[in-house]
């Protein structure tokens, strides 16, 4: 260690934050043991929570095929040895360690459960900005009067455009019967498309996991699709109900 | 030793209670069930303690059944439902402020915390809420004989932040650590868990006094998972209660031309009529209410069930969509849920059941006590949190946050960091930057709730992130992270990565107090913890030897003091003269250490008074005419509790 940090003499500030980090991810606070990651190896010990991706807390490479159901079983192993019941008489730092490392699991198993959030989240961290499809964004833009960009995908702009005069009608005034079937048609015709969407997302992350960055594109040209599309759904279901 | 002992507390809108789950027989109470979990009796020996605070013409702090008893000879001198106020601004209780009796202070500003008018001061909700843990606190520290100074409390799962903030302040007041809070429902799972440790889906149907819940759960090897929960923090038999009283005043004024609103204890013993007719109406066809009215007029009335469902119907049909949207948040239909659960005194009601079976297509379970089962798990997570025994140490409860949460964004929006359901500890990292150059401080809106528009949803806290060092706009780079613990409470902490300086936050709480204000009020509170445990063991065992004087007169004057060798009789004058002087002492252990010495040397006495009563009884007199007759109620081994 000392041979590694002799040449960050000048820079005294990056060298303890160095030997901090070597500290906490390699040596057990509790028993100096080299190997602890949540726990030492050695003795057990709960370690310090420290700031890690989602995949890395979960000693997951960056892949999107993930076995789900052993995912949830490490998630409810890890809960039972992290989890604030369990130190709640423990030291103060101790009860911190366990609050911060328990929220770093749930928001973990949360994000990578879901196959989307879990490529949305993978694409965040390659550093890609997914575009704004969100309900949020579409408030807002509304709040200011604005028409919100939007990117209708190539081939459902015909069928946005015929359900956008479908939603039009609704509102202004009400939904027959005749409309009803028609609307619901349109809204199990677009279910089943993201069904297929599914697939898409699938193939592109065979790609991605074997190591070719070209799905990148793929998936946030699916993602996009698909927001797009869930959207549409979204108020197809307000207006049914 | 008896200093970790973690209770469990519901603090009700109509009733509380303290439980506990223990490991083996307590010291003070060898015989009392120590072992498994069991409620916490009062000093009347009643599990309820009904959640009024009330003061008396002294303006001593009455709480429970004398407070209950108060309210309805002086109205004005009472709380009771304070749990609704709880977390709330003025704006939000207009509604219920109409059938409360009791007012708030008049110059409350709209987002300050209430304060309600009580004998000549004003008290906040967490204080009057802090009244009934002190009560609940006394109780168990009876029953421990020694303090009790943590517990978990229960929370309905659909209270707000602000809500849960101000239940976890009155546990501080009341001088208790609140190791946890625990959501109501799941409470109520743990109980039922307990020996019956199954995998599968169960939904926990809560109506209680004040709040109704709802929570979906998946079971799995001991770990009870929330997966949904949803609610109405108002919306409980209260409101049934309300309905029934305003039909009745509309009844009377168009009957017997009397005003009822305008006499308060006469609106209380309508109150008190009517909720006695629900009750009854849960097991009987009908009732029949009786009331007398100021204008020497009377108030009769037979309520049918049958009219009872027509009128409550509809407060009942509102408990449902919570229901359908919690299954609908689980990704489950009422066909997949396993296992229904009733808590709540609602419950009892028959139209709810019949409403709940008919949602879930199942027979609910009504195997525990719907009024206890809430606190009975409290006290099973309290046994987890206290290291856990062999019955808990597989169990482990994972919660969620009930609402989500969001910050206000450009054009008055929500935008969602935390969404509802989520499991808790739970965090989201947001970054801000700045619109203006030379910008040191940022505002930021904390809100909860689902809705789109910041304005229709709960405003949590603002706070100015203060100290950014000086830049060009949009160059701060400033990043604020959100943490929900485990109780459901908000933390927020902040910092500025550009120049790496850590910002300072002000969070003010929209409708809490701050950390000043809570310590204020416990340094406030007339009875500090410990010396009111020491003032009150004093007081008893002052009253116990009281009892045993007593007694050792009346044995003095029994035959059996002659059959007492001299010594023995100088032994008895020796401690009771020791005694005397203890009891002039301020030291309870001296007063209990001569009380338990006299009572030794007194066994004899006893006994021999004992065989006298029996050789009495054997001659034909009864045991009432002996000369045991008026005999103290004293504990052993003078007295005649032993006969009785």
């Amino acid at each position: 260690m000392s041979e590694q940090n002799a040449g960050l003499k000048t820079a005294p500030m990056q060298l303890q934050v160095i030997q901090e980090r070597q500290l906490s991810q390699h040596q057990c606070w509790s028993c100096g043991d080299m190997r602890a990651e949540h726990f030492c190896a050695a003795c057990g010990h709960m370690q310090p929570a420290e700031p890690t991706d989602f995949f890395s807390f979960f000693g997951l490479p960056r892949k999107l095929e993930v076995d789900e159901a052993a995912l949830e079983k490490e998630f409810y192993q890890l809960s039972r040895k992290l989890h604030p019941d369990l130190y709640s008489r423990a030291s103060a730092r101790e009860q911190h360690w366990s609050l911060e490392k328990t929220s770093q699991l749930n928001d973990a198993f949360r994000t990578l459960k879901d196959p989307i959030t879990r490529t949305e989240y993978l694409l965040n961290l390659e550093g890609i900005q997914l575009e704004e499809q969100s309900k949020v964004a579409t408030e807002q833009a509304r709040a200011f009067g604005v028409e919100k960009k939007q990117t209708v995908p190539a081939e459902l702009l015909e069928e946005a455009f015929e359900l956008n005069m479908m939603l039009e009608e609704a509102k202004a005034g009400g939904v027959d019967d005749d409309l009803r079937a028609q609307l619901v048609a349109t809204r199990d015709s677009l279910t089943a498309r993201l069904g297929r969407m599914q697939d898409e997302l699938r193939a592109a992350w065979k790609k991605w996991d074997n190591g070719n960055r070209a799905a990148i594109d793929e998936m946030v040209d699916v993602l996009n699709r698909r927001s797009y599309l869930s959207n549409l759904v979204r108020d197809l279901q307000e207006v049914l109900s | 030793m008896t200093d970790d002992k973690v209770v469990g507390i519901d603090l009700g809108t109509t009733n509380s209670l303290v439980a506990y789950m223990g490991t083996g027989p307590t010291l003070a109470h060898p015989d009392a069930p120590g072992k498994g979990v069991f409620i916490i009796p009062g000093e009347d020996g009643v599990n309820l303690v009904p959640s009024v605070v009330a003061l008396d013409a002294e303006n001593h702090v009455l709480v429970g059944n004398a407070a209950r008893t108060a309210l309805l000879t002086s109205p004005e001198r009472a709380v009771y439902s304070v749990k609704r106020l709880m977390g709330r601004g003025v704006e939000d209780v207009q509604e219920e402020l109409k059938l409360f009796p009791f007012q708030l202070a008049e110059d409350l500003a709209p987002g300050e915390v209430l304060r309600i008018k009580l004998g000549g001061r004003t008290y906040t909700p967490p204080e009057i809420s802090a009244q009934i843990l002190r009560q609940l606190k006394r109780n168990a520290e009876r029953f421990f004989g020694g303090a009790v100074k943590q517990a978990v409390i229960t929370v309905p799962a659909y209270f707000n932040d602000a809500q849960r903030q101000a239940t976890k302040d009155a546990g501080r007041i009341a001088g208790l650590e609140v190791l946890r809070l625990v959501n109501e429902p799941t409470a109520a799972s743990l109980a039922y868990g307990l020996d019956r440790k199954q995998n599968g889906t169960i939904a926990v149907y809560d109506f209680g006094g004040g709040t109704f819940d709802v929570s979906i759960l998946k079971l799995k090897d001991g770990i009870f998972e929330v997966v949904a929960t949803n609610g109405d923090t108002h919306l409980g038999g209260d409101d049934i209660d309300n309905l029934l009283i305003a039909v009745a005043v509309d009844d009377i004024r168009g009957d017997l031309g009397v005003d009822v609103r305008r006499y308060p204890d006469a609106v209380q013993r309508l109150r008190s009529a009517m909720i006695e007719a629900k009750i009854a109406l849960s097991s009987s066809e009908a009732a029949d209410v009786e009331v007398e009215l100021p204008e020497g007029k009377l108030y009769q009335r037979r309520i049918t069930r049958e009219m009872l469902e027509q009128m409550i119907a509809p407060i009942v049909e509102r408990t449902l969509g919570p229901c359908r949207r919690a299954l609908s948040d689980a990704g489950l239909t009422a066909q997949q849920v396993d296992e229904v659960v009733l808590v709540g005194g609602s419950t009892r009601i028959p139209l709810v059941r019949r409403e709940v079976e008919a949602l879930f297509a199942r027979k609910p379970h009504t195997e525990l006590n719907p009024d206890e089962v809430v606190a009975l798990g409290a006290a099973v997570q309290a046994n987890i949190l206290a290291g856990g025994s062999d019955e808990t140490k597989d169990m482990l409860l994972l919660d969620v946050t009930p609402l989500s949460l969001g910050i206000e964004a450009l054009g008055g929006v929500t935008a969602k960091i935390i969404h509802r359901n989520s499991t808790i500890p739970a965090s989201a990292t947001e970054h801000f930057t700045t619109g203006v150059e030379g910008q040191v401080s940022v505002a930021i809106h904390v809100l909860q709730g689902e809705r789109e528009l910041a304005k229709d949803c709960r405003s949590l806290a603002r706070f100015d992130l203060k100290g950014i060092p000086p830049m060009p706009a949009g160059l701060p780079r400033i990043e604020v992270r959100f943490l929900i613990d485990a109780n459901g409470i908000l933390h927020v902490s902040a910092r500025e990565q550009r120049s790496g300086k850590e910002a300072e936050i002000q969070v003010q709480p929209s409708y809490g107090l701050t950390d000043e204000q809570v310590e204020n009020m416990i340094l406030d509170s007339f009875d500090n913890a410990e010396a009111d445990l020491a003032e009150r063991q004093l007081i008893e065992s002052r009253n116990e030897a009281e009892t045993i004087l007593t007694a050792l007169g009346k044995g003095r004057r029994n035959a059996a003091w002659k059959m007492l060798g001299f010594s023995e009789q100088r032994k008895v004058d020796e401690l009771e003269q020791r005694l005397r002087l203890a009891m002039s002492g301020g030291d309870h252990h001296s007063i209990r250490r001569s009380i338990d010495e006299l009572n030794q040397a007194t066994t004899r006495l006893a006994e021999l008074m004992m065989d006298a009563a029996v050789g009495s009884a054997l001659h034909g007199k009864k045991m009432d005419e002996t000369e045991m007759e008026d005999g103290p109620s004293a504990p052993h081994p003078i007295g005649k509790a032993e006969f009785s």
